[in-house]
């Protein structure tokens, strides 16, 4: 037997036209805290994806060794059985059902299909007993907080007899009490009954507080496993995870900026869920014409609830603010009002929310602005028709024919039909929300010298992006985000990846 | 070439419909021993089966929203005909006003529910559903019971046609029922009805020919020119065969005018307009068209009243057909509206379908309706056999969508 509880040894996970993961090598000591850490899509949550089994076997490559024989998991109740559980960012609780249900979900106290209701409520007693949770185990799930709900999250995995937990993100969304709570609820499972943990997390405090070691992924690649018995310091592992030389993955360009042309003072929005919780906080930001200005942050920061608030409050309650264009002020109740001031929104959700896949790419166009091929309620189908030709051209959307339904197009001529969209709706503020994501090199490439043109056109572009690199590459200035507030503002060309990621960790750590 | 074949598929998908159609009628045309296509049952098809057509238009946009449904119309059917006896028997007012208050008080009836399921968010199957109870009651509230007889506007709607403008104006020629022994009566043909579909069918053609001239002038694209001329020639055909059917019975009939109509405002409607894409689009992805400024609310809104008022018309049609308001109206009509959408190719998730499919549904509904009649067969066997074909319309409808995603 080694020492290592689990091995994963060469792994390889291809998606079409990208490889996620390339040869990745990851070992976890029998009993210790292990970090996983690196930037959005350096592979994480892809690699723990290989590892519980969402991916089968079969669709990667490589070796997984946990407690010394192989696995090959079809599904997640594979791994479960083995031993892993896997509780991911988004909580997977039915906020409907009691504390005691939920922990037992999918593994009920039952014989013959029929649950023995004593046995489950009295074996949650004392599982809840074990995270800490003080509330009665007929308590639903949706009456108690995010910081709880995490805590049955663990309760649930610990039913399972798991040996190694996976947690994604634990802390993403709890305030700093909640946080230290679950941080050293793991601690004390990890000591007192050697529970073996991997920890994903984007607060490298915490992980230099609770890890054993850490591991950091690049690129689809393991970088390099550290050793934390003695804590190594934060610059030490923001190094591994952006240390990577940017080549000319960008078009040039000569920026020609002229006067401010959108600006957003003092906004402020709440949850629209739970409306005593500030989701924006007091933002200031502005953009000059011909700029592009981009907005830097870790996933959840809360750049695109600022961008969909301002667009026609698509997001939000108790919206607050002032939007000043072309040095009025405009008010946006909806979005289509805010569509006939000039602003685009590009989501971020290309597939849920941006995109009629049922429909071909001329209608998905003109969508957006339907009145400019209206003439007294009748739509001009074949002025629809010349539209989607030239825009198919002129981004180069690879299809049979106008005619085809955007379903089944690639990722990245999807989001060129969108972006086309949202360049007929002719608007002069376009914010640009992980507009490269799920999208291959070549296609970024493309996208990239789209986004240029519309500057060079003299519009307004925000760029929501969660790879720095890109941010670093394409745009003019950029605001930092952090936990719904602006941390720093800098000129791109002064920025570096190190200094944005210390910013916002420090932001964190200030809080 | 691969213009030519998007082209075919997208008519073979446009047309594939009108196959099944001439399917079914040869199917029952043998079965009934030809009865069916006599030109007096042809004519009685039309008129005893307006009320689908017109409840399947509006139906089509409930379902295009999302799947979503409206379950009160057939009682929405009663309550139209219970404001009939009441305004026009009980109280006495003049049968056009008459008219116009019964479809009033469904389209109120249709604002209502709209108000209920775009504004409260009470889900349509639900509020739909109080209002199939609703209705109903209300309908047996004011008749007590009773049935009242109708007369006036309502009689020439629902069984009147339009008078023969020259009588036994029709040369010897043309006169070919006679042979073909389509009727057991001595053949009658009327001028009207012969001109009307003759006019129509070449103001049809021209109308192609000028606008595909106009297109090609203006450099839009046009459709290849031999697969024009057949689609016309196939119309022209069409049109006139079936003008030449009804002028051998009792000509044009008023209620068939109204549905020419009805089918040319919505489908004009939901091609050619604003309002029309908005609806496709909250079916195909209410995430992506709310973000793309549809006014998602307001379109549920819109298409509930809209079929608050198409089920006036409809009652208005049926009141008429039967000459009488009659408690026990409308019985199970919106699942004939729903399954004419659903074998006129409706998708169940909203965002796919035409008012074309839902007419030729309707029609499909029709003729099997009507051809099992005349076969004597069971009513309890008909409604199984309805419900057997609506069941695999949808059932082959998916199959080949998942075949088609595979191939």
């Amino acid at each position: 037997m080694s020492e290592y509880i689990l091995e994963m040894k060469n792994i390889t996970k291809e998606f079409p036209g990208v490889v996620a993961l390339s040869d990745v090598t990851f070992k976890v000591r029998k009993g210790e805290i292990h970090a996983l850490v690196g930037e959005n899509g350096a592979g994480k949550s892809t690699l723990m994806n290989v590892l519980s089994g969402i991916y089968p076997y079969g669709t990667y490559s490589g070796e997984i060794i946990f407690k010394g024989a192989e696995c090959r998991f079809r599904n997640i109740r594979d791994s479960e059985a083995a031993g892993i559980a896997i509780i991911h960012q988004e909580l997977a609780l039915n906020p409907f059902m009691t504390i005691a249900e939920n922990i037992f979900l999918g593994n009920e106290r039952a014989r013959n299909g029929v649950i023995n209701w004593d046995e489950t409520n009295r074996e949650a007693a004392g599982l809840m007993k074990r995270v800490g949770l003080s509330e009665k185990h007929s308590t639903l799930v949706k009456n108690i907080g995010v910081g709880k709900q995490q805590l049955v999250e663990i309760a649930k995995a610990l039913g399972k007899n798991c040996e190694l937990l996976i947690l994604d993100e634990p802390t993403a969304a709890l305030n700093d009490d909640d946080s230290d709570h679950l941080l050293r609820l793991l601690q004390t499972l990890n000591r007192e009954h050697g529970l073996t943990c991997i920890l994903i997390s984007h607060k490298l405090h915490e992980v230099i507080k609770i890890a054993h070691s850490i591991t950091v992924l690049r690129d689809g690649k393991t970088i390099e496993t550290l050793d934390n018995s003695v804590p190594v310091s934060e610059n030490r592992i923001i190094r591994g995870m952006v240390g990577r030389e940017l080549t000319d993955r960008f078009p040039k360009r000569t920026p020609k900026i002229g006067e401010i042309g959108f600006e957003i003072r003092d906004w402020v929005v709440y949850d629209p869920l739970d409306e005593e919780r500030i989701i924006i906080d007091h933002v200031n930001l502005y953009v000059r014409k011909g700029e592009i200005v981009g907005l830097a942050g870790l996933m959840g920061a809360g750049r695109t609830e600022l961008a969909m608030s301002v667009f026609g409050r698509a997001y939000g309650k108790k919206i607050s603010g002032t939007l000043i264009k072309d040095g009025k002020e405009i008010t946006l109740h909806n979005i289509s009002q805010a569509i006939d001031n000039g602003i685009a929104y590009v989501t971020e959700d290309r597939k849920t929310a941006g995109l009629i896949h049922i429909q071909d790419i001329k209608r998905n166009i003109t969508l957006a602005n339907l009145k400019e091929i209206t003439n007294r309620f009748v739509i001009n189908e074949d002025e629809e028709i010349l539209i989607g030709k030239d825009y198919r051209e002129r981004f180069n959307i690879k299809s049979t024919s106008v005619f085809q339904k955007v379903g089944n197009l690639s990722g990245g001529n999807q989001q060129k039909v969108v972006l086309s969209k949202w360049i007929f709706a002719a608007p002069d503020v376009l914010i640009l929300d992980e507009p490269t994501r799920g999208i291959d090199v070549g296609a970024k490439y493309e996208i990239y010298k789209i986004i240029l043109q519309l500057a060079d056109a003299g519009k307004c572009i925000i760029m929501i992006s969660s790879e720095l690199p890109e941010i670093l590459g394409i745009t003019d200035r950029l605001y930092i985000i952090n936990e719904g507030r602006v941390v720093g503002e800098m000129k791109t060309s002064e920025a570096t990846q190190e200094e944005i990621m210390s910013i916002i960790i420090r932001s964190s750590a200030e809080r | 070439m691969d213009r030519f074949r998007d082209f075919l598929n997208r008519s073979l998908r446009q047309y594939g419909m009108i196959i099944a159609l001439v399917a079914i009628i040869i199917f029952f045309g043998f079965m009934t021993g030809g009865r069916l296509i006599w030109p007096r049952n042809v004519s009685m098809l039309v008129r005893q089966n307006a009320y689908v057509l017109i409840l399947a238009i509006g139906m089509m946009f409930c379902i295009l929203t999302g799947g979503n449904v409206d379950l009160s119309v057939g009682s929405l059917v009663a309550l139209v005909s219970a404001m009939s006896g009441l305004t026009l028997t009980r109280l006495g007012l003049p049968s056009w006003l008459a008219i116009l208050l019964s479809v009033l008080t469904g389209l109120l009836a249709g604002i209502w529910q709209g108000f209920w399921i775009a504004y409260v968010k009470v889900p349509p199957f639900i509020a739909t559903l109080s209002g199939m109870l609703i209705f109903r009651g209300i309908n047996n509230i004011i008749l007590d019971g009773q049935t009242l007889p109708l007369s006036g506007l309502y009689v020439t709607i629902g069984t009147g046609s339009v008078p023969d403008i020259a009588p036994n104006t029709v040369p010897d020629f043309l006169r070919i029922g006679d042979l073909l022994r389509l009727q057991n009566k001595p053949e009658y043909l009327n001028t009207t009805m012969l001109v009307t579909g003759l006019v129509l069918s070449v103001i049809y053609v021209l109308v192609v020919i000028f606008s595909r001239q106009s297109k090609k002038k203006r450099g839009y694209e046009v459709q290849p020119l031999h697969l024009v001329i057949i689609r016309v020639i196939a119309f022209f055909v069409a049109i006139n065969l079936f003008s030449y059917w009804l002028a051998m019975d009792d000509g044009l009939p008023i209620m068939l005018i109204l549905l020419v109509i009805l089918y040319g405002i919505y489908n004009f409607i939901a091609n050619r307009t604003v309002l029309g894409r908005h609806i496709y689009a909250m079916g195909g992805n209410i995430k992506a068209a709310e973000l793309s400024g549809v006014n998602t609310r307001r379109m549920m809104f819109l298409v509930y009243s809209n079929m608050g008022l198409l089920a006036g018309v409809a009652g208005i049609v049926t009141a008429g057909r039967l000459m009488a308001a009659s408690p026990n109206v409308g019985m199970s009509f919106e699942l004939d509206a729903i399954g004419a959408c659903f074998i006129g190719g409706a998708s169940a998730y909203g965002g796919v379908g035409t008012i074309w499919g839902a007419v030729v549904g309707a029609f499909i509904m029709g003729v099997m309706n009507n051809g099992m009649s005349i076969m004597g067969l069971d009513v309890f066997l008909q409604s199984v056999a309805k419900g057997m074909v609506v069941l695999l319309a949808v059932a082959f409808d998916m199959y080949s969508k998942s075949k088609s995603r595979l191939g």
